[in-house]
């Protein structure tokens, strides 16, 4: 292979906070037209990085070069006039605007004093599209645009502004199996144009279809850089941990038992149709599907979030009326909300606030009883490992792994006995992902059941006993751990769009 | 990095946002006290206490409001028709309990109808608010034809007027909302409820908060603080006046907002807003005895809320960057 161009170098990179060095040392550079994989467990340093490359954060030693030349001078605008733009995890396009209007947001072409050339923007942007070799109409409002699809349109706005070097923050974290391919394809194409792309995921499966080189970063150091094909994912995560993993998931030991929760034909008119299905104690349900499918419909009017007009939810037995969320937790039906910012946490409170909440009524009292609060948080922070300094920490100061842990453990207070996950594992790294893995285990094994969305088809296989598969609105197929394979998961999540093209 | 956040957090926002409005307090408090020899005389500080009682009061309930990310803009106009209509009580009937009953009733009927129309409707407490501040003056001037009572008694006179040894009767009433507030806020499951519906709403209704009743119940404590407001202010005045106390409630929130608690919901103790009322209280205090007119006084109020609010944002700037 020729060697390449090094279109951005970084020598002994180091930058400390107070109480902590973020980088010690690190070194790193990308080759032109390639894509080189940052992975790291949370923490490692990564954000960090690319806060120094980006030029949010000025690193306290070393040098970063772009196209050879040093750079001087750190600012976020110096670095994106030299051709380096990054894609954050969270979008932030405007939904009503077109696609046209969302590239040149800010930039809006003008014809006389404050008047947009809206004409001549639409055949810009359509130009610009149209060159990158990507197929969409412009006019489209950005809405009605899939995740994946507003993730490319951002990459195209950045490239219509010089963009020569693309970070990408988790781009796959909140996108489908199918638009991941789609962002693959794409990332292919920019790479043929000379394009350099930094890419930062936990899905570790998915890297060996994009990368090029991989670089682990591991407690501020880089660990090591090699190329693609040298690891294997077992090396990736040994490497990335500093311990060998000998398991990505935890055995799971718990039998399963009687019958716990029935759904019996739950419908909320053009949401979900006819769910049915049933819930063991000691099991792990898996629900797949495309995300749209409908699957956390279902599960949050199982948790009094939203509603449904008509079925039945019978617990133990016994058919109960689930109206709002405190009539799920009576029941002991709890769920770890899909966001956990958005649903799960509040981030300007204490980590003990956030853990007390859902069970104020443990302190009940003239004076609510903080002492047993806090020792209730305590106890969680301990159990389930959450890294923080003290529980009076602010919930917005965690990681995500954390932040998951302290959602998680707000619940288990509560000792549940079904507890739907809607994708517990998401934007989280190998070793908290194992810990809550493990927490799942070790409820089925105290007899609760746990049902787990997730769009990761490897995590439904690794630790579902029995899937079941939806696809717009409907339950398509159930797959039984002796059954698993993702092809058969995965026709099945089609499944409901093949039915309907039938017609 | 999320260690580095921590360190890093030592820093002037976090020390301003625990202390700072403390040191605020103290340094303008010496510096009253140096540069005017009667700012610091005994009956100009029962005066200043006297002074705040209504403000301070009000303030209790808009912090309520506001923790729970809403704001209560019909305060002052609740607080004049409730006081009015406890003095117009106390007038016909002569009987004390009857007038506060009224009053307290009147006020906390308004908080509720607030309450309701807030998370029945999910309209904006803003606007939600605005309408019953009309309703509010538009009912009692109907009902006063814009008439005063006064001479209303001794007896209701004593709510604003009296002492207790050297300290006046209505700091305690002032003292015993603030011990309300306090217990609400710090130590109920409600209290708990209302920063978690001003940090997060979803958060808080996926963790099984009733939201509804949370803020129903604010906006019903933030009317029943308007009504004791109301009959202090009347009964201090000796007078029930449909027209008084125009824009008390901005002064309350100014209070809150200087006190360090955020527009945006889910911070703040009672604690600050004490000592938000008082910067407000003795700022007042200090320009009356110096003489400067109350149009001056008021641009340099405004001035105050804008300082304050623009120390709000940075704080939670330097908190958020990592």
């Amino acid at each position: 292979m020729e060697k390449k161009k090094k279109v951005l170098e970084l020598k002994n990179i180091s930058k400390s906070f107070p109480g902590v060095k973020a980088l010690d040392e690190v070194s790193f550079s990308v080759e032109e037209g390639t894509v080189h994989v940052l992975v790291g467990e949370n923490g490692a340093g990564k954000s960090t990085l690319i806060k120094i490359i980006n030029g949010m954060y000025t690193a306290d030693e070393g040098e970063l070069y772009v196209f050879g030349k040093k750079v001087a001078m750190h600012s976020p605008r110096h670095m994106k006039e030299l051709g380096i733009a990054t894609i954050h995890q969270e979008l932030n396009p405007v939904p009503d605007l077109t696609i046209a209007e969302n590239i040149f947001l800010g930039r809006l072409p003008t014809r006389g004093p404050g008047i947009v050339a809206k004409k001549r923007m639409v055949e810009e942007a359509q130009k610009l599209v149209n060159d990158l070799g990507f197929s969409y109409d412009v006019k489209r409002v950005m809405r009605s645009l899939t995740v994946s699809d507003m993730q490319i349109i951002e990459i195209i706005k950045a490239i219509s502004v010089n963009a020569k070097i693309i970070i990408m923050d988790e781009p796959t974290s909140s996108i489908t199996e199918g638009e991941v391919a789609v962002l693959h394809e794409q990332i292919h194409r920019l790479k043929e144009r000379g394009i350099s792309i930094i890419y930062i995921s936990h899905k570790l499966d998915e890297l060996k279809q994009v990368g090029d080189q991989l670089t682990v970063l591991r407690d501020g150091k880089t660990i090591s850089t090699h190329h693609i094909d040298e690891l294997t994912t077992d090396e990736i995560i040994t490497k990335m941990v500093g311990r060998k993993m000998d398991n990505v998931y935890p055995v799971k030991e718990a039998e399963i038992g009687e019958k716990l929760l029935e759904i019996k034909n739950l419908t909320q008119p053009n949401v979900f149709s006819n769910i049915s299905f049933t819930l063991h104690r000691g099991e792990i349900l898996g629900m797949s599907g495309l995300v749209g499918a409908g699957r956390t419909e279902v599960v949050r009017a199982i948790f009094g979030m939203d509603s449904y007009s008509s079925g039945e939810i019978i617990i133990n037995g016994k058919s109960v009326e689930i109206k709002k969320v405190s009539d799920a937790i009576r029941e002991g039906i709890i769920m770890l909300s899909e966001d956990r910012k958005l649903e799960g946490l509040v981030l300007i409170r204490s980590i003990c606030e956030n853990i007390g909440l859902p069970n104020l009524k443990r302190y009940r009292g003239f004076l609510l009883n903080k002492k047993r609060e806090r020792e209730d948080a305590q106890e969680m922070k301990e159990k389930l490992a959450i890294k923080t300094p003290t529980i009076g920490t602010e919930a917005q100061n965690l990681s995500g792994g954390n932040q998951q842990k302290v959602v998680i453990a707000k619940w288990l207070l509560q000792n549940p006995v079904v507890f739907i996950m809607d994708e517990p594992t998401r934007g989280i790294d190998v070793g908290a992902k194992y810990e809550i893995y493990k927490i799942m285990c070790d409820l089925a094994a105290q007899g609760a059941g746990v049902i787990m969305i997730s769009s990761e088809l490897p995590e439904i296989i690794g630790i579902c006993d029995r899937t079941l598969v939806m696809a717009e609105g409907r339950i398509t197929g159930e797959v039984t751990r002796e059954d698993f394979s993702q092809e058969r998961i995965m026709s099945f999540a089609l499944g409901g769009k093949a039915v309907n093209d039938e017609k | 990095m999320m260690k580095s956040k921590e360190n890093g957090k030592f820093n002037f926002g976090e020390i301003y946002n625990k202390f700072g409005i403390f040191l605020v307090f103290l340094l303008m408090f010496v510096i009253f006290s140096v540069w005017n020899q009667s700012f610091l005389s005994g009956m100009n500080v029962r005066n200043i206490l006297r002074q705040i009682v209504v403000i301070t009061i009000m303030a209790c309930g808009e912090q309520l409001m506001i923790i729970c990310g809403m704001i209560d803009l019909s305060a002052s106009r609740v607080l004049a028709c409730a006081g009015t209509l406890s003095a117009y009580t106390v007038l016909a009937t002569g009987n004390l309990v009857a007038a506060i009953l009224v009053g307290l009733g009147v006020a906390l009927i308004f908080g509720a109808f607030n309450g309701i129309v807030i998370v029945t409707f999910d309209i904006p407490p803003f606007i939600a608010t605005l309408a019953s501040m009309m309703v509010a003056e538009g009912a009692i001037m109907t009902f006063t034809g814009g008439q005063n009572y006064s001479n209303l008694g001794a007896a209701f006179q004593f709510i604003g007027q009296g002492y207790i040894g050297p300290i006046p009767f209505p700091v305690f009433i002032m003292a015993f909302i603030l011990l309300v507030t306090y217990y609400i806020l710090s130590w109920t499951p409600i209290g708990r409820a209302m920063y978690a519906v001003g940090g997060n709403t979803a958060a808080a209704r996926a963790s099984g908060i009733n939201v509804k009743f949370t803020k129903f119940f604010a906006a019903a404590y933030a009317g029943l603080m308007s009504g004791i407001a109301g009959i202090v202010l009347m009964s201090r005045m000796n007078s029930g006046q449909p027209a008084a106390a125009v824009s008390y409630e901005m002064d309350a929130i100014t209070a809150v907002i200087i006190g360090g608690t955020s527009m945006s919901g889910g911070t703040g103790t009672v604690v600050n807003t004490i000592v938000g009322s008082m910067i407000i209280g003795i700022i007042k205090n200090f320009m009356n005895l110096q003489n400067i007119n109350a149009s001056l006084q008021k641009v340099v109020l405004g001035l105050l809320v804008m300082i304050a609010v623009i120390l709000d944002i940075q704080v939670r700037k330097s908190r958020s960057k990592g």
